[in-house]
C-alpha cells in the first residue's frame, strides 16, 4: 500500500514573543495569549525563504526515505510565500536535492492547504504507478500586516514528505476533500499583505470546512474519532483546533502531540503537514492517525494515516519536529524582526 | 389626531448574516409584519438605515426594498437619525397614520453590518459622531462612552462592576430570546477579564455588530378594533436632540436629549414614569444604560448604577429594563434597533413574551438613541 516513506521538518531559529509585537502597537498582550493561545512565533533569517525551508525540510525526508534523489519522479512545493511570481520554486528545490532533470514539478497555492494538496498529488501519482516516488512540501514565510492581529500569528517553516510503495513508514488508508468558493482571505497581485474577513474566517470558513472535510472521510472510511491515536488540525492560532476537535469529538489528548502553535504560530502551507511530523515523531506501529488542513479561499484535505514497524528505523534519522521548535533558539525584539521580514527599506 | 395602533409585527433571528443580503433580510422581516397584521395593503413605508451607503455601497434604499418587498409605487421613505433612525422611522409612521395622511403603515428598520471589516465598520459608525470634532480626532463610539463612563464614574462613585452588572443583566435576559444574536448568559467576572476596548470599558459592555431588521404595521385604532386583532396603541411620542459633539455638553454624564424626550413622550400618553412596566432602552455600551435609567427618571441623576447593583432594573425588579436582551445580547443593527424596541414592547403587551413575559405588562416605553446622544426618541404604548 502506498504511503509516506520519508518526512522531514524544518522551523528557523529566530522567535518573537506576543509581548514584544504588542508592545510595539500598544496592543493588549495578555488578551491575545489567552484568546487566541499563542505565546511566540517563528521568524525566517534575511537569508530564508520558502525555497531554502524547503530544501532543509526535503532533506531530512530524503535522509529517513533512505532513497537515491533520482527515483524521485515528481516534486510539489506548496506555498503561498513562494519567492518568485514567475519561475517554479519547485526546480530549485529539485535541483537542489539532486533528482532533476528526470522529474514533473509545480508549484502550488492555496492558502494554508497548498502542501497538503501536494501530498495528494504525490500520493496519487503514486498509487496510479505513474511515478516511482513523490515528493510534497509545504512551505511558508506567511505575511501579516504590521499591526495586523496576523502579526502574531503569521510564522516561517517547511515539512516534506516523499510518498511511495516501498518501505512505507506511514500507509495512507483514506483521503477526502471539501472544497466551496467561501472569499475569508485573499492577496491581490501587487499586494504585500495579505487581506481577511475577520470573524468571516471563523464560522463559515474554517470551522465549516474543516467539519466538512473530517466528517466526510470518516464516512468515507466508516471510522469514528475514537479510532484514531492522534488528530492534527491546520492551527491559524491556539483555539481553533481545540474547538473544531472538540465540535467533532476528538479530545485535546489526541489533538495535543501535534498541536504545535502556541510557540511556533501559523506556519501557513506547512502548518498542519508539521503536526504530522511532528506525531509521526512521537508515534508507534500501528497508530491511526488523522490530518485536516485548512486553506482559505476555501477547502480542507484530509488523510488517514496508519504507521507502520518502520516508524522506529527513521524517526532518529533526522532531526524531530520538537526538537526544531524547542531547542537551539534565538529570540529577536521587533527591530530585528522588521529588518529580516523587510518591514524596513534601507538605502540602495 | 387620530389614535394609532401597533397591529403587526415582524423580526428574524438577528446576527452575522453572512449569507443574507439586505434585501433578503428586510423583505422576510417585512412580510412577518404583514402577514401577523392580516392587512392586504399598505399605504406607505418607512424605514430606518443609519449607513446602507457605508455598509453595502447602496443609497435609495427605499425603492430597492418597496421593489423587493412587491409594494411599488407604494410612496417609502427612509429616515436617518445615526442609531435611532429606527425610533425616528416610528415616529415618522405614528405622524403619518395620526395626521390622516395614511392609514396602513410598514415601519421598517434594517441595518447590514457584516460586509465590511471591523474597521470600515467603526468608521462608518463615527459619522454619527462630530466629524470635525470628534471624528477627524480619533475619536471612535467606545471611546465616546468611555469618556461618558469615566465622568459618570468620577461625578457618582459609579463603579466598574456595576457597569459590568448591565451587561450581565442584559445577557440573562438575552438568554430568553431566540431572535437574540448572543443568547448566552455571561458573568461580571467575565466582562471584567475580556479585552479591554477603550478603558474603563471591555468588549462585553459594547453591543456587538449585527445584521438585521424589525418591522412593526401601523394604523388608526379605530381601524384595528374593527379588525379584531390585540391592539397595543402608540399613546406618547417624544423626540429632541442635543449637541452632536460630546465636548460641547454642559454635562458628560447626563443625557438631555433623553430627558427631553421622555417629558415629551409621557405628556402626551398622560402617563408618569412610575406607570410604566417595561422598557426597551438604548444600550449600546454599557454605560449608556446606567444613564438613560436616570434620565428617563426611573432613578434619581447618579442612581443608575446602584439600581443595577440592586436589582431595581432586572427582568423581575420594579422596572424591568430590557427584557429582549437589550442591544447587548439582542444585537445592534442599527437602523433596525429602534423598531426591534417597538416589536418587544408589544410582544410583552400582547403577553407574548415567552419566557422573558413580564408579567401582566400593561404599559412599555421605548427609548432609541443616536450617537452620544445627540439625537433621542421615546414612545410609550399601551395595550387595550
Amino acid at each position: 500500500m502506498a504511503g509516506i516513506v520519508g518526512y522531514g521538518a524544518y522551523i528557523p531559529r529566530n522567535r518573537i514573543k506576543v509581548e514584544e509585537i504588542a508592545k510595539v502597537w500598544g496592543a493588549d498582550a495578555p488578551s491575545y495569549k489567552k484568546g487566541l493561545m499563542l505565546e511566540e512565533k517563528s521568524v525566517p533569517s534575511p537569508d530564508q525563504d520558502t525555497i531554502t525551508m524547503a530544501v532543509e525540510a526535503s532533506k531530512n525526508a530524503l535522509k529517513r526515505a533512505g532513497l537515491d534523489p533520482k527515483a524521485i519522479g515528481a516534486v510539489y512545493v506548496g506555498s503561498e510565500s513562494h519567492p518568485y511570481a514567475v519561475k517554479p520554486s519547485g526546480t530549485v528545490l529539485a535541483e537542489a536535492i539532486n533528482a532533476t532533470p528526470e522529474v514533473h514539478t509545480a508549484d502550488l497555492e492555496f492558502a494554508c492547504k497548498a502542501g497538503t494538496e501536494g501530498m495528494f498529488i504525490a500520493l496519487s501519482l503514486v498509487q496510479l504507478g505513474a511515478i516511482e516516488y513523490g515528493l510534497a512540501v509545504g512551505a511558508d514565510t506567511s505575511q501579516g500586516a504590521p499591526g495586523d492581529p496576523l502579526e502574531y500569528s503569521a510564522a516561517a517553516g517547511a515539512a516534506a514528505f516523499i510518498f511511495g510503495k516501498d518501505k512505507v513508514v506511514a500507509e495512507a488508508l483514506q483521503t477526502y476533500s471539501f472544497t466551496t468558493d467561501t472569499p475569508d482571505f485573499w492577496r491581490r497581485e501587487y499586494q504585500y499583505y495579505p487581506q481577511h474577513g475577520g470573524r468571516f474566517t471563523g464560522d463559515p470558513a474554517y470551522f465549516k470546512h474543516i467539519t466538512g472535510a473530517a466528517e466526510g472521510i470518516l464516512a468515507k472510511a466508516g471510522m469514528k474519532p475514537a479510532d484514531f491515536n492522534y488528530v492534527i488540525f491546520h492551527q491559524p492560532n491556539g483555539k481553533f483546533p481545540f474547538r473544531v476537535g472538540e465540535m467533532l469529538g476528538f479530545t485535546k489528548k489526541q489533538i495535543e502531540p501535534g498541536w504545535l502553535v502556541s510557540k511556533l504560530g501559523n506556519t501557513y502551507s506547512a502548518s498542519s503537514p508539521l503536526g504530522l511530523t511532528a506525531t509521526l515523531d512521537i508515534s508507534k506501529p500501528g497508530d491511526m492517525i488523522l490530518i485536516v488542513s485548512y486553506g482559505s479561499g476555501a477547502g480542507s484535505d484530509a488523510f488517514i494515516f496508519r504507521v507502520t514497524e518502520r516508524i522506529d528505523e527513521v524517526k532518529a534519522l533526522a532531526p524531530k519536529t520538537r526538537d526544531l521548535l524547542d531547542k537551539n533558539k534565538v529570540y529577536i525584539d521587533y527591530g530585528v524582526y522588521a529588518k529580516y521580514r523587510r518591514k524596513i527599506r534601507k538605502a540602495e | 389626531m387620530r389614535d394609532v395602533a401597533v397591529i403587526g409585527i415582524g423580526m428574524t433571528k438577528w446576527g452575522e448574516l453572512w449569507e443574507k443580503s439586505l434585501r433578503t433580510i428586510f423583505v422576510e422581516t417585512a412580510l412577518l409584519a404583514i402577514d401577523d397584521a392580516g392587512v392586504d395593503r399598505l399605504d406607505s413605508m418607512v424605514v430606518g438605515c443609519m449607513s446602507s451607503g457605508l455598509f453595502i455601497g447602496q443609497e435609495h434604499l427605499t425603492s430597492l426594498l418597496s421593489d423587493y418587498l412587491g409594494k411599488n409605487p407604494v410612496p417609502a421613505a427612509r429616515v436617518e437619525s445615526a442609531c435611532s433612525s429606527g425610533g425616528l422611522a416610528l415616529r415618522q409612521g405614528f405622524i403619518e397614520v395620526a395626521s390622516g395622511i395614511s392609514d396602513i403603515v410598514l415601519v421598517g428598520g434594517v441595518e447590514k453590518m457584516t460586509d465590511v471589516t471591523g474597521c470600515e465598520a467603526t468608521y462608518a459608525l463615527g459619522t454619527a459622531a462630530d466629524q470635525e470634532y470628534e471624528g477627524y480626532h480619533g475619536l471612535t463610539f467606545p471611546a465616546l462612552y468611555a469618556m461618558m463612563a469615566v465622568a459618570h464614574m468620577h461625578k457618582y462613585g459609579t463603579t466598574r462592576e456595576q457597569l459590568a452588572m448591565v451587561a450581565v443583566k442584559n445577557h440573562e435576559n438575552g438568554s430568553k430570546n431566540p431572535l437574540a444574536q448572543f443568547p448566552f448568559k455571561i458573568s461580571v467576572e467575565a466582562v471584567l477579564q475580556s479585552v479591554l476596548v477603550a478603558d474603563p470599558l471591555h468588549i462585553l459592555d459594547c453591543s456587538p455588530i449585527t445584521d438585521g431588521a424589525a418591522a412593526v404595521i401601523l394604523c388608526p385604532a379605530d381601524m384595528a378594533k374593527k379588525m379584531k386583532k390585540p391592539v397595543v396603541r402608540i399613546t406618547g411620542s417624544g423626540h429632541a436632540t442635543d449637541t452632536i459633539a460630546l465636548s460641547s455638553r454642559k454635562d458628560m454624564a447626563w443625557l438631555e436629549s433623553t430627558h427631553l424626550a421622555g417629558q415629551k413622550a409621557l405628556a402626551m400618553a398622560g402617563q408618569k414614569i412610575g406607570d410604566i412596566d417595561l422598557f426597551e432602552v438604548h444600550d449600546c455600551f454599557t454605560i449608556a444604560e446606567i444613564m438613560i435609567t436616570e434620565a428617563l427618571g426611573l432613578v434619581e441623576q447618579g442612581r443608575g448604577g446602584k439600581a443595577v447593583e440592586e436589582g431595581l432594573t432586572a427582568l423581575k425588579g420594579k422596572f424591568p429594563v430590557n427584557p429582549s436582551g437589550g442591544l447587548k445580547a439582542k444585537g445592534h443593527p442599527v437602523g433596525a434597533t429602534g423598531v426591534a424596541q417597538a416589536v418587544e414592547v408589544v410582544k410583552q403587551l400582547r403577553g407574548e413574551a415567552g419566557e422573558r413575559q413580564v408579567k401582566g405588562a400593561k404599559r412599555g416605553l421605548t427609548q432609541n438613541m443616536g450617537g452620544t446622544g445627540g439625537s433621542s426618541l421615546v414612545h410609550v404604548f399601551e395595550a387595550d
